[in-house]
């Protein structure tokens, strides 16, 4: 367990998500470096051997990524760390762990795309990556960090949900966010709650690798447990292997869409702010979001009833959160730095008059929130 | 064509064919006719020659107790449908 | 002593699997695994310490007819998850059974890091110089002027040794056989699954339906007869000239070293880390 838990601390965006994700129980990290995500591997490799944890960097992020769901397999939690290029190479693997149901964490610290791109800029352009990247239909768990404390918070809780549903959660950061230094306050460990996968507890012999319990997700065994079984990447049946049957292979895909389904309300999560009485409001995700809240309080000092949804969930996307507010408002403005990957799933899910003004930035440079004002105060 | 032994391989794979009682012991060879594709290699390297294919294909041993033991044919079965096992036979009773 | 074939059906095959197994008839892969199970059978190992990752192909069915902790991984992968399991459980028997094209095309990268890496993992790569699974089109290991689906004029491009590469990358053991000699296979996996660091066992094998067929090597047997016939000892090789050596095949332990191996290097950080925090 990381020790600066319920402590003060001056903490990197990169350091906090390897404090979050120690205090969540991770024991495994493979990656490669990357800008700007180095720091993460570069703080594991430090502290992992410290609490009986692997650190290893691999040749590149295929291989981190097939660590990972290596590591996972013999029942250690594990996370990668990447940007945009590497995310991009992990997409094969990180399908297998969709398929094959492997808890693991993948912390894609965005950067501007695509291909090489800015490097060193911030950008929102891999969020529809995150939730299509790898092909086929698939489970998936998409959170956006906007700040330190975010960092450590919600990467911990990444680690429970996909211990919990048995999915890959990808952890959206950007490079602001995650080279951003803060004082924050660590929530101490008994405040930390830390969820493991559910093991099976009937005897081996009557072990069904990928029988969903009542919320759709299949106890797990580690590999050197007494449980044999088979993983694939091929779609399978109940007990692990190949199967060609069409209704075995339909009933996999609703079990695994499902499973995160019924767990919307755990998973899907946002703040909100000055909502009850906005008649305009802002929806934002990432570092852009704190840009937001600045600009929705200067707007609230100018009599403007203006407020603030951050989402923390992108993927499922939050219909539940998103839909009243439009029914709500006259106007709602979604600002990012892409050409509108998150607006456009507003515009899906938009039933009433509602107007959606996009602000766009994809110079590589952070939105600040006097241009979220200047917008704000037009709608 | 005895199978070509490499000086890094010990012969300990072959059983010695002494018997129980000193003589040559027999082997019985077993078929699992389901599982076997007849691709026709225990057939084609039997040092002894005495496995033949029966009117449907499958192998059948032809002389058993020119059987030698050498096992080559049950390791190179590639769908593990050949057994070779040491068969002591029985003259008396009391002949375990 | 000797494991008949009986037993390693009852104790070793999953009996809730179609038999018989899904390579055609007279297909190298079933000997390679026969052999595999003599040696884990040799060796005792409990079937709860065993795990075999497999990458995509024709080799990569192995383990979905095996009781052990079995990953059919995604193509040219398996060492990279295998990896993962080693590091995250080192108790664990770890084994990798990969095709050529699996391993040392896709699969390249992970396999020269795995060897310079040097983890107590072993690699059972089953070289038949073809991508059968997908019809037969060359691999790394295809020879020059070869026919296949994807060469139609004759392969332009030259092969390169599996094992040569192996122990250029680093690995502690490296060996070949081919899968005429089942005797020697079993020795050298038994070798190789025990070795201390990165062991791999080449095994040349045969795939008669998409690469003998296309460049007239004959059925099955013909195929294994040749190898039967081309097989030089690497003691007897090392006395040979190159020119005697076309065409022939090295058998046998190319290298045995004692190296420092990552997965006992890992262990020793993680307790001289743990010792300076107290």
């Amino acid at each position: 367990m990381s020790d600066l838990n319920g402590t003060r601390q001056l903490l990197q965006g990169n350091e906090a998500v390897v404090h979050g994700a120690l205090a969540a129980g991770c024991r495994f990290f493979a990656g490669y470096p990357i800008t700007p995500a180095s720091e993460i591997a570069e703080l594991f490799s430090i502290l992992l051997p410290a609490c009986d944890g692997t650190f290893i960097q691999m040749e590149d992020e295929i291989a981190g990524m097939g660590a990972v769901i290596g590591a996972s397999l013999a029942g250690v939690k594990a996370m990668t760390a990447t940007s945009g290029p590497g995310f991009s190479l992990m997409q094969e693997n990180l399908g297998f762990a969709c398929c094959a149901e492997v808890p693991c964490v993948i912390a894609n610290v965005m950067r501007g795309g695509p291909s090489t791109g800015l490097p060193t800029s911030p950008a929102q352009g891999d969020v529809q990556m995150a939730r299509w990247g790898t092909h086929g239909d698939h489970p998936i768990i998409v959170l956006a960090l906007s700040s330190v404390i975010d960092s450590f918070t919600i990467t911990a809780k990444a680690f429970n949900l996909s211990e919990k549903y048995r999915v890959p959660v990808i952890l959206l950061s950007d490079e602001v966010v995650a080279h951003t230094r803060e004082c924050v306050e660590l929530p101490s460990t008994d405040e930390i709650r830390v969820v493991d996968r559910i093991r099976p507890s009937v005897p081996p012999d009557w072990y069904t690798p990928y029988e969903g319990d009542a919320r759709g997700v299949p106890p797990m065994a580690s590999f050197g447990d007494g449980y044999r079984h088979h993983v694939t990447g091929l779609i399978h049946d109940k007990q692990g292997f190949p199967t060609q049957n069409s209704s075995e292979i339909e009933a996999f895909h609703l079990r695994l869409a499902h499973k995160i389904t019924r767990g919307f309300p755990e998973i899907q999560m946002s703040r909100e702010f000055f909502l009850d009485d906005a008649e305009v409001a802002v929806i934002a995700y990432g570092s852009v979001a704190r840009s937001s809240l600045r600009a929705v309080q200067d707007a609230r000092k100018n009599g403007i009833k203006a407020g603030l949804l951050q989402l923390i969930t992108l993927f499922p996307f939050p219909r539940g959160y998103v839909s009243p507010l439009l029914s709500q408002c006259r106007a709602v403005l979604v600002p990012e730095m892409n050409m509108g990957q998150i607006s456009r799933e507003v515009h899906r899910v938009n039933q009433t008059e509602c107007r959606i003004v996009k602000h766009n930035r994809i110079d590589g440079q952070f939105i600040t929130p006097t241009e979220i004002y200047k917008q704000l105060i037009k709608l | 064509m005895a199978q070509k032994k490499t000086p890094a391989q010990p012969s300990g794979a072959k059983p010695k064919s002494a018997g129980i009682s000193g003589q040559k012991k027999s082997h019985a060879v077993s078929f699992y006719h389901d599982w076997c594709k007849e691709c026709g290699l225990c057939m084609a390297f039997c040092p002894k020659k005495i496995i033949r294919a029966d009117k449907n294909g499958k192998p059948v041993i032809t002389n058993e107790d020119l059987c030698t033991g050498c096992r080559f044919c049950e390791m190179h079965c590639p769908d593990f449908a050949i057994t070779v096992e040491v068969r002591t036979p029985r003259r008396r009773k009391t002949d375990e | 002593m000797h494991v008949p074939a009986r037993e390693l059906r009852q104790e070793y095959l999953r009996h809730d699997k179609k038999f018989p197994h899904v390579w055609c008839p007279g297909c190298g892969n079933g000997i390679v695994m026969g052999s595999l199970l003599r040696a884990i059978s040799s060796l005792k190992l409990s079937k709860d310490e065993v795990v075999m990752a497999s990458g995509i192909g024709c080799s990569g069915r192995m383990p979905t007819y095996l009781d052990f902790n079995t990953l059919h991984t995604t193509h040219g992968r398996a060492l990279t998850f295998a990896t993962g399991i080693k590091l995250a459980n080192p108790t664990l028997t770890v084994m990798a059974i990969m095709g050529d094209g699996d391993a040392t095309a896709i699969g390249g990268n992970h396999f020269i890091h795995a060897a310079r890496r040097n983890l107590n993992l072993t690699a059972v790569i089953i070289n038949n110089s073809i991508y059968g699974m997908t019809g037969g089109q060359y691999s790394p290991t295809t020879p020059f002027g070869a026919r296949s689906t994807t060469s139609v004029y004759g392969h332009v491009e030259h092969a390169f040794s599996i094992s040569e590469l192996a122990v250029t990358a680093g690995a502690s053991f490296v060996a070949r056989s081919t899968v005429y000699h089942a005797d020697l296979m079993d020795k050298l996996l038994e070798k190789a699954i025990t070795k201390r660091g990165f062991a791999v066992v080449e095994v040349i094998s045969n795939c008669h339906v998409q690469y003998g067929r296309r460049n007239r090597l004959g059925d099955a047997v013909e195929m294994i007869t040749s190898y039967r016939d081309n097989a030089v000892t690497v003691r007897k090789a090392a006395a040979m000239t190159e020119e005697e050596l076309e065409g022939k095949i090295t058998i046998g332990v190319l290298a045995d070293r004692e190296m420092p191996v990552s997965t006992e290097e890992y262990a020793r950080i993680r307790k001289q880390a743990q010792e300076k925090k107290k």
